[in-house]
């Protein structure tokens, strides 16, 4: 089977909707399969990636620790726009540190969130061979 | 919604008998899981246990196959990380068998 480009696009608050951790349970489905496989969190979705969130007020499970499994999952391009957090007043410091070891690099852990700007993020999109939108 | 009684307690379980409430997991309740598919568990099962249990506890998710494979052999050794030391003590999946000893869910993708 031929390898494609899957990007996960995601735009939603990660509560009050189910389309966060909808999205999430397919990447990881989807990883099983191989495929060179993309995130992105635009909008509202950059609230997905804040680190520190507590849910039980709300009686929703907390899935935001998955997100630090995803290098497991060879998971590890994942784009966040600029604008996007520079709108809601956030940085990438509010965002968790999420990483990838390299086997071929004896396991050196490497950063998984590539900080890019809308433009950036409109050429990754075109290079995509599939785009699911969450 | 199903229960297996142990030692006069009873777990809730899901109609494929995964435990319905991870906290209501204990040692006993792996034993009467494992005992009931004629499964004795030794030490070699509860390192895998254990370390399914402390991966979700970590990242909320019972990992896949793969995953675990990769994982046990970085923690375990690598005589430990192939499918077939995995296959050998849970026949019936590694990642279905021994997460349902664990009280977790079953792994996300899993069939």
């Amino acid at each position: 089977m031929a390898t494609k480009k899957f990007m996960y696009l995601n735009r939603k608050a990660p509560y009050g909707t189910v389309y966060a951790l909808e999205s999430l349970e397919v990447v990881l489905i989807g990883a099983a399969f191989e495929q060179d496989v993309s995130l992105a969190f635009i909008g509202d979705g950059v609230y997905q990636l804040v680190k520190g969130q507590k849910t039980d007020g709300i009686g929703m499970k907390n899935f935001s620790p998955t997100f630090a499994a995803l290098g497991d999952y060879e998971v590890n391009k994942i784009y966040v726009e600029k604008e996007s957090l520079e709108e809601r007043g956030l940085t990438l410091e509010d965002l968790q540190h999420l990483v990838w070891e390299d086997e071929d690099d004896d396991y050196a852990e490497k950063d998984s969130i590539r900080l890019v700007n809308r433009s950036e993020l409109a050429d990754v999109l075109d290079d995509q061979d599939i785009v699911l939108s969450f | 919604m199903a229960a297996i009684e142990v030692n006069g307690k009873s777990y809730e379980v899901d109609e494929e008998g995964y435990l319905s409430d991870l906290n209501q997991w204990d040692k006993d309740v792996a034993e009467a899981m494992a005992n009931a598919e004629d499964c004795k568990l030794t030490d070699e099962h509860w390192d895998i246990i254990n370390f399914l249990r402390e991966y979700y506890e970590e990242y909320q998710i019972a990992p896949a196959v793969r995953v675990l494979t990769k994982a046990v052999g970085k923690k375990l050794g690598k005589d430990k990380g192939n499918s077939k030391y995995l296959y050998e003590l849970f026949p019936y999946g590694p990642g279905k068998q021994a997460c349902k000893y664990a009280g977790l869910p079953k792994p996300t993708g899993c069939v």
